[in-house]
C-alpha cells in the first residue's frame, strides 16, 4: 500500500481503522462500501431478476403454444394479482406485450449486465489487480442503490393500472408514447436510475483499473477478465448517456406533451394527435441503438473474460495469444460504436449509409472471431480438467459461435430485409446471450464460489445442471431459426396462429403446420430448462452450509491474484502487501515445482520483500 | 496538479486574461449574429467563436494544456465517439431514400 | 485499510483517483449533451422554417447570463489558485462570488422561463399565426382549458412581428400594436411557449433545464466545500485542494456547455 499517502494523513487512517472494526449489521451488509459485499448484493439481486424474467417468458411460451388457453397452475395466481388482463388465467394480448417488453428489459438491464459487469466485476476485478477496494467505495454503494431503485420501479410497474410498458424493450416511438397507460413512464424513470447506476459503476471500474493496480501489475500483466471489464466499462460510460438523453426526451413526450419523436400529422386511433409535431421517430432509434449495439458487447465481453480465465486454468497452459485477445477486445470496443444502425435497415435508411454500416458490421466480426479462435486454440495440447465450470466454458464456445455466425446474415441489408423482426433474430441473439453469456456466468459462479464462501459446489449436481441446460437450451432456440426463416414474426401474442395454414389455408406464404408445431417443442424445452435450474438453485444454497470446505486458498491452483488470499478475502482483501512479478497465465512453466506460478511469486533467487 | 505555489501565482495573470478573452468572445458572438452573412455562414461563424471559447476554458481553466496522457486518451476516445454519433446520425438523416415523402 | 492515491498522484499515471473519476464522468457528460445536440440538429433540419423561432429569446439577458457564468468560472479557478498559494481567506471570497453567480444565473433563468410561460402563439383557423400576450398574463393556458372554462373570446396583445420572420426583420417592424379580440371558435391551436409548443421549445427547455440542474448541482457542491466541507483544509489540505480542483473541473464543464448553448439557442 502507499505508505507515503498513509503518512500524510495519520488522522484519517486512524479514523478509518476504527470505523472498520465494528460497523454493525446495516453498514456491513446493507449500506456496505466493501466491493465484495456490493458484488454479492449485485449477484443476488441480478439472479433473482433473471429468475423473474425467466418466469415471464415461461408464461409467454404457454400463450404462444396454446393461445387463449388458461395458463396451468400459475393462471389463477396471475388473475388474482393482475386482475382483468389475466381474466380466467388467460393471458390477454396487452399482458403478453407487457411481459414481452419487460422480459427483455429485465433480462438485459436488471439481470445479465448487473451480474456479468457489476457483480463479477465488483468482486473479482479489485482482487485480480491486487487492490484493497474500488477507487470510490461510496460511489460504488450509490451505484448499487440506484440499480436497486431502478429495479423496484420496474417491478412495481407491473401492478399499476394498465400494467407495465408494452412497447417492447426497444420502446420505439411513437408507439411507446401513444399507448395511454403509464407503464412506459415507469419504464423510462426506471431506466434513468439504471443508466445512472451503470455510469457510476463504469467510472469506478475504469478509475480502479487505471489507478489501483498493485505494484508490478503492468497493463500487459492484467488478466484478460480485467481487460474485458475495462473495455465494457468504457462502452457503458460512453454509450449509455445518449440513451439517457433519449429517455429524458421520451419522458418529456409522455408527460409534457412535446414532440421529440412524434412526427407531424401523427394520427392516434383515427384522429390527429393534439401535438405540435415536427419530431423524428428515427431519432429515438438512433439514440436507442447507439446504446443498444455496444450493449451487446457489454453482455458478451465479460462473458469472454470469464471463459478465458476458466479455460486457461483448466487446460493448465498459458492462454493462446494473450495480446491478440487484448487487442481484439479493444478493437471490439472501438468498433461497437459505429455499427449501431444495422438494426435499422428496415426503418428508413439510404444505400450509402447502409453500406457504411454493413461494412463496419462485417469488420467487427473479425475481432470476435479472433477471440473465439484464441480460446479454441488454447485447448490444443492441454491436459483438460472437465469440471463443471470448464464444461460451461467449453459449451460457451460453440454456442456463442452459433449466435455470432447467425448474426452475419442480419448484418447484410439484403438478407436482413427478410429476417428482420422474425424469430430468426430472437434465436440469433438468444444464442449469444443465453447459452452464450449465461453459460459463462454459470461457469463464473462455479469457479469463484469457493472464493466467496470457502466451500465447493457439488460437482455431480453441477454436471446435471450443465448437461440439462445445454440440451434444453438448444431444444428451445434451435427451432426458432426455422420459424424465423419461414417468416414468423416476433412479438405476436398468438404465436402467429392467425397467419398459419390452419387458419388461412388459401393464402400464400402461410406458416405450415410443422412450423407452428415447433412452438410445442419449444414450450416443453423451456419447461425442461426450468426444471434443470432447480438442482443449481439447491446446490447454491446447500453448498453455502454443507459444501466441501476448500483445502487451501487456491483450490483450482490458479495463477491470478484473487486466489492468493484467504476465502472469503478479509476487508482490505490481502493480509500482506502484494507485488506482481509476472504475467497472468504462467501455467506449466518448465522447471517450476508446481504446474502454476502465481503472479505474485518472486522470480527465483529473489526473496519476497 | 502538483505545481509549486510560485508556479501557480504566475498562472493567475493568465486566468484573468483568459476570463477577459471569454467576455470579449461573448460580445463578439452576439455582434456577429447581427451581421447578415447568409444563414449558413452565421452558423459557422458562431460555432467557430464558441469552439474557440470552449477551447480556452478547457485548455487553461481545466488545465488540459498540461494534463497527463491518461486524460488525453480518455478524452480522445470520447471525442471520436461523439463525432461518430453526430456524423453518422446526421449522415443517415440526409441519406434518406429519395421516394420518402416525409422526414 | 486505505485506498491509495486519494491525495497523491500515482507515479506512472501522474494523477490522483478523483481526477480520473471526474474526467471520466465529464466524458459521459459530453456524450449526454452530445446526444441532445444531435437531437437539436435533427429537429432543426427537419423543421419547417415557420416552426423554428428566431430571436424569440431575450439576447441582452442571455448575454448577461453568459457573462455571469464566465465570471464564476474565473473565480473558481482563482479560488483553487488561492488555495495552492495558501491563501484560505481569498479562497473563501472567490468561492462566495462563485456561489452568488450561480444563484444569479438560476434566478435569471427562472425569470426567463416565467416570461416564456406567459407568452403565447395562436394558430387561427384561417391559417394565420400570431404571437403575443393574453390579457391578465395567465400561464400554461391551452385551447382545451379555454373551452372547459367556456370562454368565448380572448383579449390578445400581439407582438409586432411573428418569430418566423427572424430577428433581423424585427427591427424593421416598428409598428404600433394594440390589443385584438379573438373568438375562441376562430382558434385552431393555442400554446404558451412551453415545451409542447414546438420542437424548438422542447429542445430549448430540455437543454437549458438539464444545464440548470447541473448548475444547481455544481453550486451545491461548491457551497458545501465553502461551508462545512472546508474544515478539511486544516486536517488534510492537499486532499481539500484536490476536492476544490475536481469540483472546479465540473464547474468549468458546465460553463463550457453554456458557451455552446447560448449561440445555438439564442442567436442562431
Amino acid at each position: 500500500m502507499n505508505t507515503q499517502a498513509t503518512q500524510t494523513m495519520p488522522h484519517a487512517a486512524a479514523v478509518a481503522a476504527v470505523e472498520h472494526e465494528d460497523v454493525g449489521f446495516w453498514r456491513k451488509y446493507i449500506f456496505s462500501t466493501d466491493h465484495k459485499v456490493i458484488g454479492i448484493q449485485y449477484a443476488i439481486t441480478a439472479l433473482v431478476f433473471l429468475l423473474f424474467g425467466f418466469g415471464l417468458i415461461m408464461m409467454m411460451r404457454w400463450q404462444i403454444a396454446h393461445p387463449g388457453q388458461p395458463i396451468p397452475v400459475i393462471g389463477p395466481l396471475l388473475e388474482a394479482t393482475l386482475g382483468q388482463v389475466a381474466a380466467k388465467g388467460i393471458m390477454s394480448p396487452d399482458l403478453y406485450n407487457s411481459f414481452g417488453a419487460m422480459h427483455g428489459t429485465i433480462m438485459i438491464f436488471l439481470g445479465v449486465v448487473p451480474l456479468a459487469f457489476a457483480a463479477f466485476g465488483n468482486y473479482v476485478v479489485p482482487l485480480q489487480i491486487g487492490a484493497v477496494d474500488m477507487a470510490f467505495p461510496r460511489v460504488n454503494m450509490a451505484s448499487y442503490q440506484a440499480y436497486l431503485i431502478g429495479g423496484i420501479i420496474m417491478f412495481v410497474s407491473f401492478f399499476i393500472p394498465g400494467g407495465a410498458a408494452q412497447a417492447g424493450w426497444t420502446s420505439y416511438s411513437p408507439l411507446a408514447t401513444v399507448i395511454p397507460t403509464h407503464g412506459q413512464t415507469f419504464w423510462l424513470i426506471g431506466m434513468v436510475f439504471l443508466i445512472t447506476s451503470s455510469l457510476l459503476g463504469a467510472v469506478n471500474f475504469i478509475a480502479t483499473i487505471i489507478q489501483l493496480r498493485a505494484p508490478g501489475m503492468t497493463w500487459m500483466r492484467l488478466p484478460f477478465f480485467v481487460w474485458a471489464q475495462f473495455v465494457t466499462a468504457f462502452l457503458l460510460l460512453l454509450a449509455f448517456p445518449p440513451l439517457e438523453a433519449a429517455a429524458i426526451m421520451q419522458l418529456a413526450d409522455k408527460l409534457l406533451g412535446t414532440s421529440f419523436f412524434l412526427p407531424t400529422g401523427l394520427a392516434v386511433g383515427g384522429q390527429l394527435a393534439n401535438i405540435s409535431g415536427g419530431g423524428s421517430p428515427l431519432l429515438w432509434q438512433h439514440l436507442f441503438w447507439f446504446l443498444g449495439h455496444p450493449e451487446v458487447y457489454v453482455l458478451i465481453l465479460p462473458a469472454m473474460g470469464i471463459v478465458a480465465e476458466i479455460i486457461t486454468n483448466n487446460t493448465r497452459k498459458p492462454i493462446w495469444g494473450y495480446k491478440s485477445l487484448v487487442y481484439s477486445a479493444l478493437a471490439i470496443g472501438f468498433l461497437s460504436f459505429i455499427v449501431w444502425a444495422h438494426h435499422m435497415y428496415l426503418t428508413g435508411m439510404g444505400t450509402k449509409i447502409a453500406t457504411f454500416f454493413q461494412t463496419t458490421t462485417m469488420i467487427i466480426s473479425i475481432p470476435s472471431v479472433i477471440i473465439l479462435t484464441c480460446l479454441f486454440l488454447s485447448l490444443w495440447g492441454g491436459s483438460i480438467r472437465f469440471n463443471t465450470q470448464m464444461l460451461f466454458a467449453l459449451a460457451f464456445l460453440p454456442m456463442f459461435g452459433i449466435g455470432g455466425l447467425t448474426g452475419l446474415p442480419l448484418g447484410f441489408a439484403a438478407s436482413d430485409i427478410h429476417l428482420h423482426d422474425t424469430y430468426y433474430v430472437i434465436a440469433h441473439f438468444h444464442y449469444v446471450v443465453a447459452p452464450g453469456t449465461i453459460f459463462a456466468l454459470f461457469a463464473g459462479i462455479y469457479h469463484w464460489f469457493p472464493k466467496l464462501t470457502g466451500r465447493m459446489m457439488n460437482e455431480f449436481w453441477g454436471k446435471v445442471h450443465f448437461w440439462g441446460s445445454l440440451i434444453f437450451m438448444n431444444i428451445v432456440f434451435q427451432p426458432m431459426f426455422a420459424q424465423g426463416m419461414a417468416g414468423m414474426l416476433r412479438r405476436m401474442a398468438d404465436g402467429g396462429a392467425n397467419y398459419s395454414a390452419a387458419v388461412a389455408p388459401e393464402a400464400i406464404g402461410t406458416l405450415s403446420h410443422w412450423i407452428m408445431q415447433l412452438h410445442t417443442y419449444i414450450l416443453w424445452g423451456a419447461v425442461g430448462l426450468a426444471l434443470v435450474q432447480i438442482p443449481f438453485i439447491i446446490n447454491l444454497f446447500w453448498s453455502l452450509k454443507h459444501g466441501q470446505p476448500v483445502k487451501s486458498d487456491n483450490p483450482w491452483q490458479a495463477t491470478t491474484l484473487e486466489w492468493q488470499t484467504p476465502p472469503p478475502p478479509p476487508h482490505g482483501n490481502f493480509d500482506k502487501p502484494i507485488t506482481v512479478y509476472r504475467g497472468p497465465y504462467e501455467y506449466s512453466v518448465p522447471g517450476h515445482a508446481t504446474d502454476f506460478t502465481p503472479q505474485n511469486e518472486p522470480p527465483r533467487g529473489k526473496a519476497e520483500s | 496538479m502538483s505545481e509549486s505555489p510560485e508556479h501557480v501565482s504566475r498562472h493567475v495573470r493568465g486566468y484573468l486574461i483568459v476570463g477577459a478573452a471569454l467576455l470579449i468572445g461573448t460580445v463578439l458572438t452576439v455582434w456577429a449574429s447581427y451581421i447578415d452573412l447568409g444563414h449558413q455562414w452565421n452558423i459557422v461563424l458562431a460555432l467557430i467563436i464558441a469552439s474557440a471559447k470552449a477551447s480556452l476554458v478547457a485548455l487553461f481553466f481545466m488545465h488540459l494544456i498540461s494534463e497527463r496522457q491518461m486524460i488525453y486518451l480518455v478524452l480522445g476516445f470520447t471525442a471520436f465517439f461523439f463525432a461518430g454519433l453526430m456524423a453518422l446520425t446526421i449522415g443517415a438523416y440526409h441519406d434518406f431514400p429519395p421516394f420518402t415523402v416525409t422526414r | 485499510m486505505d485506498i491509495p492515491y486519494t491525495t497523491q498522484a500515482r507515479p506512472d499515471t501522474g494523477v490522483y483517483n478523483a481526477k480520473v473519476g471526474v474526467w471520466l464522468f465529464l466524458a459521459s457528460e459530453v456524450m449526454l449533451f452530445g446526444a441532445l445536440f444531435s437531437a437539436y440538429i435533427l429537429l432543426r433540419v427537419g423543421a419547417l422554417p415557420a416552426d423554428w423561432p428566431h430571436g424569440l429569446l431575450n439576447i441582452p439577458i442571455g448575454t448577461f447570463n453568459t457573462a455571469v457564468l464566465i465570471t464564476s468560472s474565473v473565480t473558481v479557478v482563482m479560488a483553487w489558485a488561492s488555495l495552492k498559494m495558501g491563501r484560505f481567506d481569498r479562497f473563501k471570497i472567490f468561492q462566495t462570488i462563485t456561489v452568488l453567480c450561480a444563484l444569479a444565473f438560476l434566478g435569471i433563468k427562472t425569470f426567463e422561463y416565467r416570461d416564456k410561460f406567459t407568452h403565447y402563439e395562436v394558430w387561427k383557423t384561417d391559417g394565420s399565426r400570431l404571437t403575443g400576450h393574453i390579457e391578465g398574463k395567465p400561464a400554461f393556458l391551452t385551447l382545451d382549458k379555454l373551452k372547459d372554462a367556456k370562454v368565448e373570446k380572448i383579449h390578445f396583445l400581439p407582438d409586432p412581428h411573428h418569430y418566423a420572420e427572424g430577428r433581423l426583420a424585427a427591427r424593421k417592424h416598428d409598428v404600433e400594436h394594440k390589443a385584438v379580440e379573438i373568438p375562441v371558435s376562430d382558434i385552431k391551436r393555442l400554446s404558451a411557449f412551453v415545451p409542447a409548443h414546438s420542437t424548438y421549445f422542447a429542445i430549448y427547455f430540455t437543454l437549458t433545464g438539464l444545464h440548470a440542474l447541473h448548475v444547481l448541482g455544481g453550486a451545491i457542491v461548491i457551497a458545501y466545500l465553502l461551508g462545512p466541507g472546508s474544515r478539511m483544509w486544516f486536517t488534510e489540505p492537499e486532499r481539500f485542494i484536490n476536492r476544490v480542483e475536481t469540483s472546479g473541473l465540473f464547474w468549468h464543464f458546465v460553463d463550457l456547455v453554456w458557451i455552446f448553448l447560448f449561440p445555438v439557442l439564442y442567436l442562431l
